[in-house]
Formats: structure tokens, sequence, C-alpha cells
């Protein structure tokens, strides 16, 4: 397994070469985009295999020139696990990108964009194979980094440098958090910085929490977890769409696996753990969800989706801890795997979904959604496949989304029914959650798909055209492995138990996985096969029949115009109407006014309550806080080399007074 | 799937009866005589027998519409025990699947909504995807409540488990539940006083206005569609007032029968003393339905407890 | 017997929340009634049996005169005069007193659990009930504006303190329990004068710009 996790990177960095290399851009574009395919074909094959067969956790150490830490990787189950997600996801993105790429050749260095999406695509590698914090923190880093020029693509467009800041900004927040968690662990352990003596020590309770909320702090934010969510919804969209399917699709979960890991270091776990990551899930996935139904443009309503799917992880995760605390191991199989296998899922989908939204951009120029209208009929498979996506994503039957959502479901309905007091009135309250959060997900897609891809085209001047065939094939084989995971759930269980078994700790569990989602395929085929009988039967009740093509009936009304349409906005309104008070929106209105009114306009803006309400005036306080030191700046250069020689006579003086004085 | 060949044909066969027997009971409230019981029959195969035309504007997504509604509708129906003497089989989590088929075909309808273009059809999609967002919360904490009450994870452990004595001790609870579910089964069915589907005025429609454009075959589908998730709700309403019954298949195959035309009945009763609510209401009831349910479960888990 | 103490405590609960979610004024009143009329019963369904004494009677029918007949006609025609229909701006929107008002709930039956009473209660809802009574007055009584609503909220308040009442009714002396309710009438009679003079004075009845009264 560690040969083939070394061979996968040295293959995606070998490909990330070729492409700045390679003379010719279009043709460096497929050549790496096929060694990064490969490369990413091993890394699936290869895990799915050591997840079938259960090999045992291998390590290997070798001597690096750094001071600190050692050249220390591994793997386990989870590594694995997480090795497939990053291939799966990663594969078709790569491959979607060399034909995104293609339309940017004469403008742009596409090499060095692929070489820097090569390196990302190899340092997430490393960090779910490094076994060292050392080693961790320094493969995060270079994955921010990576990602950070590949958000900065269009660096001309002045949103986007913004959201390039904001991210850079952030990441940082949370990497500062985990330096401050390993530095604490690292004194707990010893004076090592090794994941297995990490592992081995117990830790204060008090100790404990603090290391909580620092890994929740580091790893949530890249997460993109409520109220560390904030980046998020500005980076994803200004990334090109293979970027954007990738940082949402796998780079924000390995958050999810950093924070999996880092429970490990702590210690038991306690059950306020879990009820804190179940109520930060709920509100992310609340939150996500209602922000997401406000937005007009497309990526940045994928984006917020992601922050509820990583809620409902988050869920999961939660349900998994507490029953680990409460002894019920049958609970923190069903809460893990659902988390699993939603991180899964998620990259499928939404990758998915973000590819077609890139495929739109290039088809027609825009991602605001009020300007479009009727792609459906232009780009029959992106829209097919982005239906597949939005009905998976909504976690409704019979694709892949419903399978873990219903795990996590099974999860809280077990957690309701068989756990008293506190826990049980949590796990309804992730019932009812879930149920809100789903009948708000449903609107949300109807509406992006509706508005998108059916009805008539509200700027009637564009002719798009459907994808090129390498955009659209990743799309497709995303698509089909949403409704391969759907139709057969005990497959990909199969992958999942290994690892949500090594999470959930106690092996002392009935609960066999496959089994438990069995039925789901036959609820899946059936209505299938329901279907299709139903359209057989009409097609020979009106093969008998006149079948006529005509306008939109709309009650008579003779002259309709695509502008009378129900845009994105005024879908969403009366939904979002009873959540006003969690949403932070703003109205911009001209209203008709006298007899024969010339013009009338009506806008509906919304950002993000957490933002607007609590970080916008929590940064103003501390620029205001901070704008005392203004003193000090003169702008002069004597100065500030005055400053410098005084600080350094300072510490000078400061060193020497430390040490005894020796004559 | 929980169903044998009697419950099925029952699921195939009885649900176009409950809009007549409704029509009927709200004839007699009028004081007039009222549609023939086998109206609903008879309306289906004339639209089968019909040329059919379709907008220029629409794709397959429209004419999916009509086939994923029922088709998920009849699968619900499978999913939930129908006689009242079957509470044995079905799986853990067939709960949410049910719940989650009715959702599969809530998107499609929707989507074939705004697959017409027109403005009326996206008005109703909207307002449709409001009130079900609202109304599925109330229904899983409902079901929740069941759930727990019997320790159960699937809809037959949870109706196996109730018992007339449950009543006497655990009466708020369960009386809760199946107020909940009865507003569900008004919202999602498209009745007063959540909606009205005999209104002439497309503005203040929700369900009728986003199949405007259906006509011929499809249009019969979206009836029968309709009629078989009234009859499902029922089903599960029905299971929730009734305790579990030791009888014999055909006698709780009668039950069911009896027991879904006094709830059609109920549903008739309903529309004829009630109004509707103003639209802006709407949403406030099926919140108040799901705080309802959501003090049910206080109750239940404090009782639990002990 | 049990079932139907439970079911009315729990119509006594949902009459809480409605008067919490609605903003109608007249739709108060009639669920102020309603629990008057629940509060006037429970007590014979409690404690009475076949040798019930003339004690309980005659309380449910004094209660049942004051808290069902005569306090509603008091703040029916107080609404009537002030003509005041709607509680036009909370401090607390609708939808979030709703929620307010269940986790209330949720507390009120936590705070229940905990808390051990000195003799045995008929029915395991009764303390919750009364303590979520109690607080879903106070909530009342403090997120509207309007006089009346606010004589809602301290009757709800006082309808909560009745209920902790029947869990030590035996005991409690059931002159004291009359003495209470005509404290009640009283009170109400008082602030019904007092919502008639502070009309005539300034117009509207918003107890919020009693505050410009301060120097």
């Amino acid at each position: 397994m560690i040969p083939l996790a070394l061979a996968v990177i040295g293959l995606l960095l070998f490909s990330g070469l070729l492409a700045l290399a390679w003379p010719a851009r279009r043709m460096a574009l497929r050549v790496s985009a096929t060694g990064m395919g490969g490369a990413c074909l091993l890394g699936l094959i290869g895990s799915a295999q050591s997840l079938i067969s259960g090999t045992a956790p291998e390590s290997l150490r070798a001597a690096w020139s750094l001071p600190i830490g050692e050249l220390h990787v591994g793997s386990d189950a989870l590594t694995a696990y997480f090795l497939l997600c990053i291939s799966a996801v990663s594969g078709l993105a790569a491959w979607y990108g060399a034909g995104y790429l293609r339309a940017y050749t004469d403008r742009r260095a596409t090499g060095v964009t692929q070489a820097l999406f090569a390196l990302l695509l190899a340092s997430m590698v490393g960090v779910v194979i490094a076994r060292d914090a050392v080693l961790f923190l320094v493969c995060w880093e270079v994955m921010t980094i990576a990602s950070f020029f590949l958000v900065t693509f269009e660096d001309e467009r002045s949103e986007v440098r913004r959201a390039g800041w904001v991210y850079l900004i952030a990441s940082h927040v949370g990497v500062t958090a985990l330096f401050v968690l390993f530095g604490v662990l690292y004194r707990h352990a010893g004076g090592s910085f090794d994941f297995a003596r990490l592992a081995g020590h117990g830790m204060q309770p008090g100790a404990a929490t603090a290391c909580f909320l620092l890994a929740f702090v580091g790893f949530g934010t890249k997460a993109g977890l409520w109220p560390l969510h904030l980046w998020l919804p500005d980076a994803h969209p200004a990334a090109p769409s293979h970027v954007s399917a990738v940082m949402s699709g796998v780079m924000i979960k390995l958050g999810i696996y950093g924070l999996l890991r880092a429970l490990a270091f702590l210690g038991p776990p306690t059950l306020w753990q879990g009820e804190f990551l179940l109520g930060i899930g709920i509100i992310s996935a609340l939150l996500g969800v209602l922000n997401a139904l406000a937005q007009h443009d497309l990526k940045r309503l994928l984006a917020y989706h992601s922050v509820e799917n990583m809620g409902i992880i988050t869920i999961g995760l939660g349900l998994g801890l507490i029953g680990q605390v409460r002894g019920n191991p049958t609970l923190a199989l069903l809460g893990y795997s659902g988390a699993l296998l939603h991180v899964l899922n998620h990259g499928l989908f939404k990758s998915l979904l973000f590819e077609a939204a890139g495929s739109i951009h290039h088809a027609t120029g825009t991602r605001e959604m009020s300007l479009l209208g009727g792609l459906a009929r232009a780009m029959p498979v992106t829209a097919l496949c982005f239906l597949a996506g939005a009905i998976a994503i909504c976690g409704l039957p019979p694709l892949n989304g419903f399978v873990s959502e219903w795990l996590v479901y099974l999860g809280a309905f077990r957690g309701a029914t068989e756990l008293g007091g506190g826990a049980a009135a949590a796990s309804v309250a992730v019932i009812a959650m879930l149920a809100l959060v789903g009948g708000l997900a449903v609107a949300c897609f109807v509406k992006a798909y509706g508005v998108v891809f059916l009805g008539e085209p509200r700027r009637p001047a564009v002719a798009p055209h459907d994808a090129s065939w390498s955009m659209r094939l990743p799309m497709a084989l995303g698509a089909l492995a949403c409704v391969g995971i759907g139709l057969w759930p005990a497959g990909i269980l199969a992958l999942v138990s290994r690892p949500a078994t090594l999470l959930a700790g106690a092996p002392g569990t009935s609960l066999d996985l496959p089994a438990t989602v069995a039925p789901l395929t036959s609820v899946a085929v059936s209505v299938a096969a329901l279907v299709v009988v139903l359209a057989l039967v009409r097609v020979a009740l009106l093969r008998r029949r006149e079948v006529r093509s005509a306008a939109t009936w709309a009650c008579g009304y003779e002259a309709p115009s695509p502008r009378m349409q129900y845009t994105a906005a005024s879908f969403a309104a009366p939904v979002l109407e009873p959540f006003a008070a969690l949403l932070y929106g703003k109205r911009h209105e001209e209203r008709p006014a006298g007899c024969f009114p010339e013009r009338a306009s009506h806008e509906v803006h919304h950002g993000d309550a957490a933002g607007e309400r609590v970080l916008v005036p929590l940064v103003l306080g501390i620029a205001r806080w901070l704008g005392r030191s203004r003193a000090i700046q003169h702008g002069r250069l004597q100065l500030y080399l005055v400053y410098i020689l005084i600080t350094l006579i300072a510490l000078m003086a400061w060193q020497l007074s430390r040490t005894p004085w020796r004559p | 799937m929980n169903g044998n060949a009697l419950d099925l044909a029952i699921l195939v066969l009885v649900p176009p009866l409950l809009p007549a027997v409704i029509a009927r009971t709200k004839a007699f409230f009028a004081g007039r005589r009222g549609q023939p019981l086998l109206q609903p029959y008879r309306d289906i195969l004339r639209l089968l027998r019909k040329d059919a035309v379709y907008s220029r504007t629409t794709t397959w997504v429209f004419r999916a519409g009509p086939l994923v509604s029922c088709a998920t509708a009849l699968a619900a129906g499978a999913v939930l025990p129908l006689s009242a003497s079957r509470h044995a089989g079905g799986f853990s989590g067939d709960i949410v699947v049910f719940a989650y088929l009715l959702g599969l075909g809530r998107f499609f309808t929707m989507a074939a909504a705004l697959d017409t273009g027109s403005s009326f059809e996206g008005m109703g999609a909207s307002r449709e995807a409001a009130f079900s967002s609202l109304a599925e919360p109330a229904l899983f904490v409902a079901l929740a409540i069941l759930a727990i009450n019997a320790r159960a994870l699937s809809f037959a452990g949870t109706f196996g488990a109730l018992t007339w004595s449950m009543w006497g001790w655990n009466a708020p609870v369960l009386l809760v539940a199946c107020l909940a579910i009865g507003v569900v089964l008004l919202a999602e069915n498209a009745r007063i006083p959540i909606d009205d589907p005999n209104t002439h005025l497309e503005l203040t429609m929700v369900h009728e206005v986003m199949v405007l454009d259906h006509g011929s075959v499809d249009l019969a589908l979206v009836q029968y569609g309709s009629a078989v998730r009234l009859f499902v709700f029922g089903a599960l309403f029905l299971h929730t007032v009734l305790p579990h019954l030791e009888v014999s298949h055909s006698t709780g195959a009668a039950i069911l029968l009896a027991g879904e035309l006094a709830v059609a009945v109920m549903v008739g009763v309903v529309e004829s003393v009630m109004a509707r609510l103003r639209l802006p209401r709407v949403p406030q009831v099926l919140a108040g339905a799901g705080l309802l349910a959501a003090i049910g479960l206080i109750i239940q888990l404090a009782r639990s407890a002990r | 017997m049990t079932a139907w103490t439970d079911l009315g405590l729990l119509g006594v609960i949902v009459t809480d929340l409605f008067v919490l979610s609605t903003t109608r004024i007249g739709a108060c009143i009639r669920a102020l009634t309603i629990q008057g009329i629940l509060l006037a019963v429970l007590p014979p369904l409690l404690h009475g049996g076949p040798g019930t004494s003339g004690q309980l009677v005659i309380t449910a029918l004094v209660t049942l005169l004051i808290k069902a007949v005569v306090i509603p006609r008091l703040l029916s025609r107080a609404m009537r005069d002030a003509e005041v229909r709607r509680e036009a701006q909370p401090f607390v929107s609708m939808h979030l007193s709703g929620l307010l008002g269940v986790s209330l709930v949720a507390f009120a039956f936590w705070v229940g659990r905990a808390l051990r009473l000195p003799i045995a209660v008929a029915s395991d809802l009764i303390l919750p009930v009364s303590l979520a009574t109690f607080f879903v007055g106070f909530l009342v009584l403090v997120s509207r504006r309007k006089a009346i609503t606010q004589v809602v909220g301290f009757l709800m308040l006082e309808n909560g303190v009745f209920l902790f009442g029947l869990c030590l009714t035996r005991a409690l002396p059931f002159v004291v329990e009359l003495a209470v309710l005509l404290d009640v009438l009283v009170g109400v009679f008082v602030m019904g004068i007092m919502i008639h003079h502070i009309r005539q004075e300034f117009d509207h009845l918003d107890t919020f710009e009693l505050a410009s009264l301060k120097e």
C-alpha cells in the first residue's frame, strides 16, 4: 500500500513536471492529464484492493535533513479509504480539467496551472499517508499554497483576488491552530511528533478539551464547518471548475480526515465532543442549505451546499462518537460509516456538479442563474449529468447521496430509540433537522436545475453548445458512479466497513453493513422498473393517438416572454421567508408608480449572516484597535531602519542579560 | 418491499375511490348528491384515450414528471405495511425510504412544472417547495415519536408495538403524532385548509397549478398518482390511530379499506367545515404542526427516560 | 382516568404555544378561555372519585366561572373598548417566540424531572406542564407590547401557579385556593381600569411608550 501511494505521488509530480516542460501547451495538457489520470487510476485500484483484502497497517520511516520530525509514512484502512476518495474524484477532475483549460491555452500559462494542480493532488495524498506531525503539516501547507494559486487563476478579476486572500488568511488562521495543537501534543507525548506516540498518551480532561477545540478550529476551517466556512463560498466559485471540483470534492474532506486523526490523539472520546460535533453539524447543514437557496450564482450555490454536506458528515461523526461513548457500537458504526460514505458520495456528486457548472460557464459565459434558462436542449449530456448530481445531492433515492444520508438517519433513529436523555433528544434533533435540510435541498436543486436547464432561455441572444467530449465523459462517468452506488450500495459498503470499524473501535457489533443497505437495492430497482413500465404503457397508449406540439398553455396567455418565467430569486423567496431571521438579506426595490408606470425593479441580495453580523464587525473592531499603532508609521525609510536597529539592540541586550556573565 | 398480492392489489385498485368519497362528503354537506363513486376511474380511463399535446418548451423532464411521481407513490405504498394485520417484515429505516421516495416524486413534479417555462407553474413549484420543506420535519418528528415509543426502526415494528392500552397511558403523545400526521396528510395531498384542489383561480393554487400543462395520459397518471399518495398517507394515519390488531390478513385488509373510507370522509368533513387558509398562514400551520410534534416528542422522551 | 388528565394537560401546553404564536388578541383570549375550562376540569379529574367531596366541585365551579367566563368577558370588553385587535410589533417575532416556547417546554420537562415533590403526583405531566405554563406566561409578559396581551401573559403565569398548586392540593386548603382566585379577579379588574385609563390618556396601549413617563 505504501509503495503504491508513493508511486502515485511520484507519477503525479512527474505529470506536473511534464506539463511545465512540454513545449506545446495543448499537448502538455493532454499528456499531463493522462499522467494524472493514470496515477489516480492506480491509486483507486490499489486502495480498493487494499480495502477489500484488508491489508494490515504498514509504516515506513526514513531520515530526512530537517532538524525536527522524521519522514514517517504509513497506511491503514482510513488512509486507504481517503486515498480512494482522492483518486476517484481527482482522476475525473484532471481529465475534465484538460478539456476545461484548453480554452485558456492562448491566454495563460496553463502548464503552470496544470503543474500546481498535480502538486495539489500529490500533497493531498501526502496528507493522508503522513504519520509524523511535521511531515503532515508540510503536506498540509503545500496543499493550501497550491490551492491558493489555483484559486487565483483568473487574477485579473478583483473578486478572485479578494477570494484568494480571504482563503489564504482563513487557511493560516486554521494552520496556526494546528501548530498550537501539535505543539501541545508534542509536549504531552514527551517530545515526539510521531503519530504512533502521540496516540499512546492519555490527556487531562482540560488539555483534551483545549486540544479538541484547537483541532476543531484547525481542521474545521479547512472542512468549511460553520462558523469557519466564510472563505469557502468565495474561494470555490473563483477557482477554475476542475479545481473547485477537487477542492469541494476532496480537499475540504481532508479537514474531516485530520479531525478523525486528531481525535485519536485526545484519549477516549467524551459525550460533549460528540454533542458538540452534532450541534455544529446541524447548524452547518441548516445554514449551508439556506444560504445556498439564497444564491443566484450557480457555483456559489454549490459552494454553500458543500457547507451543508460537511455538516451532514459531521453529524455522522458526532453520532459515531456518541455511540462510542455510550457503549453502543452499532450506533457508532452507523454514524461513522454514514459519514465516511458521505465523504465519497459528496466528492462524486459535488465534483460532477462543479464540472457541469464549469461547462455552463464555458458555453454561456455566465454563472448568473437569472440570465440562464432552457439549457437542457442545447446541452443534453451536461443537463442529464447535472440532474443526476442534483438528485444525488438532495439525498433522494435511488442515487448514492440517499445511501449515506440514510445511514446517518438510521444512526439517529437508533440513538433516539436506544439511548436515553440528552443523547436521545440530540438524535431526534438530528432527525428533524435532516428532514428540514432535505426538504430545503430539494427546493434548492429544483431551483438550480429548473432555472438553468428548463424553460426558455432568459437571454435569447446566446447560442450555447454542449461541452467537448473530454469534459462530458468525466461527468458522465461521475454520474454513472453515483447511480451505481445508489443501485448497489452493498458493494461500496464492503469498502466502507473496514475504516468505519477501525474508527468505531469496538468490534463487538453484529451489524453487517452490506446486509443493512441491501433492501435499498430492491427499492431502487422496483422504482426504476415501475417508471419503465409506466413509460411503456404511455408509449403504447399514445401510439394510436395524435401527439402534437404547441406553445405552453399557461392559462391561455398568448404572448408569454421568457422574462416572465419564475427566476431563481422568486422561486426561493417563499421558501426562505420563514427563515428570514437566520439570513442576511438586502432588498432594493423600486415600486411602479402612477397610472402608467415606466420602470420598476426588485433586487434581493444575500450575504452570509455569520460574516456580516459577526466577522465583519469583529474584524473592523480589531482593525480599529490596531489602527492605534499607526502613530509609529511615518513612511520614512530612515525611521524604519532605526526601528530595526532598536529591535536588534534590544534583542541582543535581552539575550545577553539572560546568559550568565563569563569574563 | 413489504406487501403481498392482496395488499398490492388494494394499493393499485382502490385509491381513485378516495377522491370520489371526499367529493361525495362535500356534496352531502352542501346539500347536493355529488358524483358517482366510480367517477374518478371513468375520468382516468377517458384521459387515457385522449390525444396528447406537449409544449414546445418542454424536454424529457416534463414527460418524466408524472411517471416518476406516480411510480414513487406506488413504491412508497409498497414500503408501508398496508393491511391492518400485517405488522411484520420490512427493514430498518424503511420509514426514511418512504418519506424520501415521496420526495423524489415531488422533485420531478416540481421540475416538470418549471420545464414549461410558465410563470404560473413556477409559482406553484415554488410554493410546493416551501410548504413541503416545512411539512417534512413535522412528519419525521411524528414518526420518530412512534419509533421511540415502540423502540423500533421499521414501520412494522413501530406499528406492531401500538396497543390499545398505550392509548391509556401514552395518550397525549399518540394524539400529537396523529394530529401532526393528519396535518401533513392534508398538506402533502393539497387539501383544504392548506390548498384547494377545486379552486378556479390559478394565483391561489399550489399543487394544481403545477400540472396545468399536463394532459392525456400524463394527466391520468398525475390524478392516479395523487390518489395513490392520498391512499398511502391515509394508511399511515390509520396505522397511527389504530393499534396493532391480531386478526387474519383478509380481515386486516377489510379494516384497511373501511379505515381509508373513514379517512376520506374525515378529509371531506374538514374540507366542508373549514375555509382555505391565506397563503402566508400555511407555513405557520405547518410549523405549528412541527412544534406540536416537538411537544409530543418532549413528553415521550421524558417518559421513556424513566 | 390518567389518559384524560394527560390529554387535558396536553391541551394546556397547546394553548400556551398557541398564545405565543398568534398575533390576534381575540384568539389569545379564546385560548385563555379554553385553558380556563381545562384548569377547572383538571382537579376533579385528578382527585375525584366515587367519594368526591363537595369542596372539589365548588372549587371547580368557581374556577370555571372566574377563569372561563368572567375574566375572558372582561378582557374582551377591554379589547373592544381599546379597539386593538392585533399585537402589531411584538419584541420577539412569532416564529422565534414559538421556538423559544418549545425550548421553554423542554426546559420545564428537564426541571420537572429533577425536582422532587413531597407527595406523590397522579400524573407525571402536571409538574412540567405547570412550569411550562409559568415560563410561557412570563415570556408573553416580557415579549409583548400591548397591555391586554400582557394581562393574558400574567393570567397564564397565574394558571401555571394554579397547576403547581394542584400537585400540592391535598395540603392546600381550598379557602386559600379560592382566595387566590379572588385576588386574580381583583387584579384583572384593576388592570381593566388601568387599560381604560391608559387608552384615554395616550390613545394607544403600547406599554413600551410608558417609558417616556420617566423624568
